[in-house]
C-alpha cells in the first residue's frame, strides 16, 4: 500500500515537471510565432496610410514613386517634378486642409459630401498637381491615375537609412541605423564591462579573503536588483553632463553614455557567473599546479582561467543579453536620434529603445505597429546568432581539453 | 444573519463593478483624469473610476476591442482610426475636456529670448543649425523632441513645423521630464514640453506667428484668451452606445468644478 503511494506520487511529480516544461516551451514558442506573425505581415502593405492614394493630373507621365521621394516632395526638397522624371513644372501638393483654398464651404458641402467632386475637377484643371486623397473619392469621371508605391519590402527595410515612421503621406521605415545603434552600444558596453567584470571575479574567487568576499558578494548582487528606470536617470543626471564636459561636445546624450550605464547594468551578471565558474575549479588541479612550483598567478593564468572558460563566456553571453535586450536605460541617455552611427560621441537609438517608445502611441495594426513587431524579430535573430556563436565557441574549448 | 450580510457584500460588489468606467490612453492626459476621477469618487462612492495609461493609441486601441469606456488622447483620431472604427461598426464620440500650452524652452544661459514659428520650423528640420543664425551665440544648436509617436510629437510637427518631417539628428526623448532634464544641462539646446512643466531649470520663450510682428509668452493668460498660438486641445473619445453609461463623469469634468481641477493640474480650462 505504501508502496504503491510512493509510486503515484513519484509518478505525480514526473508529470508536474514534464507539463511545466511542455507548458514553457509551448509559450515561448507561441511568443515567437505571435512575433513573427505581427513582424513578417508588415512586408507586401503600402507605405501610404491606410486607404489614402496620391493621384496626378492625366497628362503628368509620373507612374511610379520612391517612398523617399515621396518625403522630400512633402518636405519640400524636391518641388520639380522633372527631379523625379517627369515635365519641367513646380509640383502643386494638394490636401485635404488645402481644398478650402479653392472651393467655397457650399461647393464642398456641410458633410463634405462634394469633396470628391472637388478633388476630381481639381486635379483634372491642374496638370502639376499631386493630390493626397482617400481612395473612396476617386469619382468615375476623373481622368488622372494613381501614382505607383513600392510596397514595404526586406531589403528597403533593412537597408533604409531614414526612420520616420509616422511620416505622412507615406511612412520611412529605414532600419539600418536602429540596427547599427544597437550593436555599437551593446559591443562597446560589453567591451567596457568584460575586462572590469572578469577582474572583479577572478579577485573576489581567488585572491579576497572571505570577509571581504562576504561583503563584496552581496552589493555586487544587490546592483542587479536597482530597476534599470533608476539607472537610466542616473546615468542622464550624472554620466551625461560628465560625458559633455570632458569631450566638451554640444550634447551629452551619445553612445558612450548609453554604453557605461549598460555596463555598470551588465556587471553583476558578469562578476556573479564567473566568478561561479572560477570557484568550479576542482581543488585538485588547483594543488597540482602549485604542487609543480607555479605560484599563485601562474595557476589562475594556466589552470583555472582555461578551465572555467565556458562559464566565463557564458557570463559574456548573458551580459550581452542584458545589453542588447536593456531598454529603459539606454531611452534615457543615447538621446535617440535616428541617425547612422559614425562616433560613439554620437546619438544614436537602439531598437528595444524605440519599441518601448512607440508602442504604445502606434495606432493597433498599423504599419507603424507592424514594422516595430519587424524590429522585434530583428532583435531575437541578434539575440539568437550571439547565442549559437558563443555556444559554439564554448563547445570547441572543451573538445580541445 | 451572516450568510445574508455576505450576500449583500457580495452583490454590492458586483454592481460596483457593473457600473465601473474605465479611462485608458494618452500620459498627457493621465494625471489630470487621474485627479477628476478621485474628486467624482469622493463625492460618489458608488461609481468606482479606473484610470490607466498607456498612450494615445492604446486607449484607441482598447476603444476599438471594448476593453474601455473612455479613450484619453491628446492628439485626433488619425485616419486610419477612423475608418477602423468604422469597419467595426462602433461610431465614436469626441469631447474636449481641456487645452495645453506648449512651451519652447532653451538653456537659461542662452540669450535668445524669442524666436518666430519660422525660425523654430528651421530649427527643427535642420535648415537652421546656430544659435547665431536667430540672434544668438555661436553655438550649435541640439533639437530636443519627444518620441515619435507621442500626440505631443505630431501636434508639434502639424502645428509648428508646417507638417514638415523633423531633421533625423533631433533628439528623441521619452519623457517630459528628460527633456527639462537636458534642456537644462546642455548649453545649446532646444525643446518644447507641456507650459505647466516649465521650471526654474529652463528658460521659456517668447514665439511670433506674425512674422516678428508680436511675440508673445506661454502664460495662463494668454493661452486662454488666445494671443499665444501653441495651444493643443486634449480629448476623450467614447462610444455613441456607452453615451448615457460615462455620461455623468464627462459631465462632471467639463463642470465649473472640474474645470477648476484642470487649472490645479497645470491645463487651460474650457473658456466658457
Amino acid at each position: 500500500m505504501k508502496r504503491a503511494y510512493r509510486q503515484f506520487t513519484e509518478r505525480f511529480i514526473e508529470g508536474l515537471l514534464a507539463l511545466s516544461g511542455t507548458v514553457t516551451s509551448l509559450t515561448v514558442l507561441l511568443i515567437v510565432v505571435f512575433l513573427f506573425n505581427e513582424g513578417l505581415s508588415l512586408f507586401g502593405t503600402s507605405p501610404l496610410e491606410n486607404k489614402t492614394a496620391l493621384v496626378v493630373n492625366e497628362s503628368n507621365p509620373v507612374q511610379k514613386l520612391s517612398a523617399v521621394s515621396i518625403k522630400d516632395i512633402f518636405d519640400q526638397k524636391i518641388t520639380n517634378w522633372k527631379e523625379v522624371g517627369g515635365k519641367d513644372e513646380d509640383i502643386l501638393i494638394i490636401t485635404v486642409n488645402d481644398i478650402g483654398n479653392y472651393y467655397s464651404e457650399e461647393q464642398i458641402g456641410a458633410e463634405f459630401e462634394h469633396l470628391p467632386d472637388c478633388f476630381s475637377r481639381l486635379v483634372d484643371s491642374l496638370p502639376n498637381a499631386l493630390a493626397v486623397i482617400n481612395e473612396s473619392y476617386r469619382t468615375s469621371y476623373f481622368k488622372g491615375h494613381t501614382i505607383d508605391v513600392n510596397k514595404n519590402n526586406l531589403p528597403d527595410f533593412l537597408s533604409g537609412k531614414e526612420w520616420f515612421p509616422t511620416a505622412e503621406p507615406a511612412v520611412q521605415l529605414g532600419v539600418l541605423p536602429l540596427i547599427l545603434g544597437t550593436l555599437m552600444v551593446s559591443l562597446l558596453a560589453i567591451l567596457l564591462a568584460l575586462p572590469i567584470g572578469l577582474a572583479t571575479a577572478i579577485y573576489m574567487a581567488e585572491i579576497a579573503d572571505e570577509r571581504i568576499r562576504k561583503v563584496l558578494k552581496p552589493v555586487i548582487e544587490l546592483l542587479a536588483g536597482i530597476p534599470s528606470v533608476v539607472y537610466g536617470f542616473f546615468g542622464l543626471i550624472t554620466i551625461v553632463p560628465f560625458i559633455h564636459d570632458v569631450f566638451d561636445l554640444p550634447v551629452g546624450e551619445t553612445a558612450l553614455a548609453g554604453s557605461l550605464v549598460l555596463a555598470i547594468m551588465a556587471l553583476p551578471t558578469i562578476i556573479t557567473v564567473s566568478e561561479d565558474a572560477i570557484r568550479n575549479t576542482p581543488r585538485s588541479m588547483r594543488e597540482a599546479s602549485l604542487a609543480l612550483g607555479a605560484n599563485k598567478w601562474q595557476t589562475i593564468q594556466k589552470v583555472v582561467l582555461p578551465y572555467s572558460m565556458s562559464g566565463i563566456s557564458a557570463a559574456a553571453i548573458l551580459g550581452i543579453g542584458r545589453a542588447i535586450g536593456e531598454t529603459m536605460a539606454v531611452l534615457m541617455v543615447t538621446g535617440n536620434a535616428a541617425v547612422m552611427p559614425k562616433s560613439i560621441l554620437q546619438p544614436v537609438r537602439t531598437i528595444p529603445a524605440t519599441i518601448a517608445a512607440e508602442l504604445g502611441e502606434a495606432p493597433n495594426g498599423g504599419v507603424h505597429y507592424k514594422a516595430l513587431f519587424a524590429l522585434g524579430c530583428i532583435l531575437f535573430i541578434i539575440t539568437l546568432i550571439i547565442n549559437i556563436w558563443v555556444e559554439r565557441i564554448s563547445a570547441k574549448r572543451k573538445f580541445k581539453k | 444573519m451572516k450568510k445574508l450580510i455576505a450576500l449583500l457584500a457580495l452583490t454590492s460588489i458586483l454592481t460596483a463593478s457593473a457600473q465601473k468606467v474605465v479611462l485608458k490612453g494618452s500620459d498627457t492626459v493621465l494625471p489630470l483624469a487621474q485627479k477628476e476621477a478621485e474628486k467624482y469618487m469622493k463625492a460618489n462612492p458608488l461609481k468606482p473610476i479606473t484610470v490607466v495609461g498607456g498612450g494615445s493609441g492604446v486607449g484607441i486601441a482598447a476603444l476599438m476591442d471594448g476593453t474601455t469606456d473612455i479613450a484619453m488622447s491628446s492628439r485626433k483620431l488619425k485616419m486610419d482610426e477612423r475608418l477602423k472604427l468604422q469597419d467595426a461598426g462602433k461610431s465614436v464620440k469626441e469631447t474636449i475636456i481641456c487645452y495645453d500650452a506648449l512651451s519652447i524652452i532653451v538653456n537659461p544661459s542662452n540669450k535668445v529670448g524669442k524666436l518666430t514659428r519660422q525660425q523654430i520650423e528651421g530649427i527643427y528640420t535642420g535648415k537652421i543649425k546656430n544659435w547665431k543664425e536667430v540672434g544668438g551665440d555661436d553655438m550649435t544648436i541640439v533639437v530636443y523632441a519627444r518620441e515619435t509617436s507621442s500626440g505631443t510629437y505630431e501636434f508639434f510637427k502639424e502645428f509648428v513645423m508646417n507638417r514638415k518631417n523633423y531633421a533625423s539628428n533631433v533628439l528623441n526623448m521619452p519623457a517630459t521630464g528628460a527633456i527639462i532634464q537636458s534642456v537644462g544641462q546642455t548649453k545649446g539646446a532646444i525643446g518644447y514640453v507641456g507650459f505647466a512643466y516649465v521650471n526654474n531649470e529652463v528658460k521659456d520663450i517668447a514665439v511670433s506667428y506674425d512674422n516678428g510682428k508680436n511675440y508673445i509668452l506661454a502664460s495662463k493668460e494668454t493661452a486662454k484668451n488666445k494671443t499665444y498660438p501653441i495651444v493643443r486641445p486634449l480629448y476623450f473619445y467614447y462610444p455613441t452606445a456607452k453615451e448615457n453609461y460615462v455620461k455623468p463623469f464627462l459631465n462632471y469634468v467639463i463642470s465649473p468644478e472640474g474645470q477648476k481641477t484642470v487649472d490645479e493640474v497645470g491645463y487651460i480650462p474650457l473658456s466658457k
